[in-house]
């Protein structure tokens, strides 16, 4: 993707919206952008016209870090197979209250 | 807007990793795990494997789709000045900015496949890319306006709505925004319909001829006839296609008709009618003719279209230079 012609593009920047108090940041896009202000801005402009958040986060898309989804099975098996750590695993009489 | 599989070829639309990469034989067990999971409606994100095929037919539909909404701004970008009250200027550049908005969502989900902004933009200023038919008819009087909202934006949504479950997740997600910002465009074109067609009899007169000017190629949209598209069957069980493209021209016919009636407008079909036995409308023949003529850039004004969309490009470059020349100011700043 290095090409001549990619690097010309803008970078591409992630965005996040924190859509009102109390709840977190959402991924819902990404913009070309020159510079973290302008990624701002544009984010404003692409994902904001209809009062969808509070506060915008944007990241570089390159600076993302991710999993891999090939190595999904075997990354997130751990937490498959450990099914006592819902409360549902455990077995207590329906007359035993507030547990 | 929208835009159908206009083409059985690549146009323009090269994607990086089909052309220089190391292409293998495509692992059977993949291409298996691949279709089971499709059939299953899950979604496919940019980074999981998928044929090349599904890769390249993606990249062409969703490159097309960003182009038709930014085309789409031209026939209505024209009215901006002449709208006739300070609502209806609002209004309509409040949509023609959703328009370049939603060319944008679609640009990034066509990037997540492995083709770049720069390498768009210039298939279409050089003419290489499709974009929908529709956007190279002209736009003669305000009530143009009022119709390319009802019915243009009207068939767009019949066939975006879908088009949320389509079975690429970028693409699915975008559709959904896109779909949550059509319906304002849909109604407050039919309001300047309403408005017109009860209006002065000079004003029903521009809304019956928008009507006649705009409904044949709105059925067109849809694209070509099932039997001449033969990419439908593959796109359908990639789920990237969720209904044939006479399906979806149907049901536009039977919720447009009453829609046209109410304005008391008469729809330019004289075979129109109700079929009680089908509990649908049969309606005239479609002169494909025309819609291929279309397609190979022999639209009214497809010439037009080109050049606006070159100089906007052109006269915006020094506001890119200069962004990109502050950018370089503030880097080197920050490395001192
Ligand atoms: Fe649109
Ligand atoms: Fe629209």
């Amino acid at each position: 993707m290095d090409t001549a012609a990619t690097k010309r593009d803008w970078p591409l920047w992630e965005v996040f919206i924190r859509s009102r108090g109390g709840l977190s940041h959402k991924h819902v896009g990404s913009v070309h952008a020159p510079d973290p202000e302008l990624a701002i801005r544009h984010a404003r402009d692409v994902y904001t016209r209809r009062m969808e958040g509070v506060s915008l986060w944007v990241v570089r898309s390159s600076d993302i870090v991710a999993s891999d989804p090939a190595q999904a099975g075997e990354m997130f098996e751990p937490a498959e197979s450990k099914v006592y750590r819902h409360p549902t695993f455990y077995d207590i009489p329906d007359i035993v209250k507030h547990i | 807007m929208y835009t159908t599989e206009l083409s059985k070829s690549d146009i323009g639309m090269k994607s990086d990793r089909t052309k220089s990469g190391p292409v293998a034989v495509e692992d059977a067990a993949l291409l298996d795990a691949f279709e089971a999971r499709v059939a299953a409606d899950e979604f496919i994100e940019p980074k999981d494997w998928m044929p090349e095929a599904y890769r390249r037919t993606l990249v062409r539909q969703i490159s097309q789709h960003a182009h038709s909404e930014i085309v789409g701004m031209l026939p209505e970008g024209a009215w901006l000045t002449r709208a006739p009250s300070l609502r209806r200027k609002a209004v309509l550049l409040a949509k023609v900015q959703d328009e370049a908005g939603h060319g944008l969502y679609l640009y990034c989900a066509a990037e997540t496949l492995g083709t770049s902004r720069e390498q768009m933009t210039e298939a279409l200023n050089a003419g290489k890319a499709k974009y929908s038919t529709i956007f190279n008819y002209p736009t003669l009087t305000w009530a143009d306006i009022g119709a390319i909202g009802w019915l243009v934006d009207g068939a767009a949504i019949m066939n975006q709505v879908p088009l949320q479950r389509t079975s690429y997740g970028p693409y699915a997600r975008a559709m959904v925004r896109v779909c949550k910002e059509e319906s304002f465009h849909q109604r407050q074109g039919y309001e300047i319909m309403m408005a017109m067609a009860n209006g002065t009899p000079a004003q029903r007169e521009m809304a019956q001829d928008a009507l006649n000017r705009w409904w044949w190629p709105s059925l067109m949209m849809f694209g070509p006839p099932d039997e001449n598209s033969p990419n439908t069957a593959q796109s359908m069980r990639w789920r990237i296609k969720r209904d044939t493209n006479d399906e979806l021209r149907q049901k536009f016919v039977d919720i447009t008709v009453p829609q046209a009636t109410y304005l008391g407008l008469t729809v330019p079909d004289a075979d129109l009618t109700w079929n009680d036995e089908t509990g649908r409308h049969d309606y005239g023949a479609i002169d494909w003719e025309e819609f291929y003529a279309v397609v190979r850039g022999e639209g009214p004004v497809a010439k037009e279209r080109m050049k606006a969309r070159r100089e906007a490009w052109a006269e915006g470059a020094w506001v890119r230079e200069a962004a990109q020349a502050y950018e370089a100011k503030r880097a080197a700043r920050l490395a001192a």
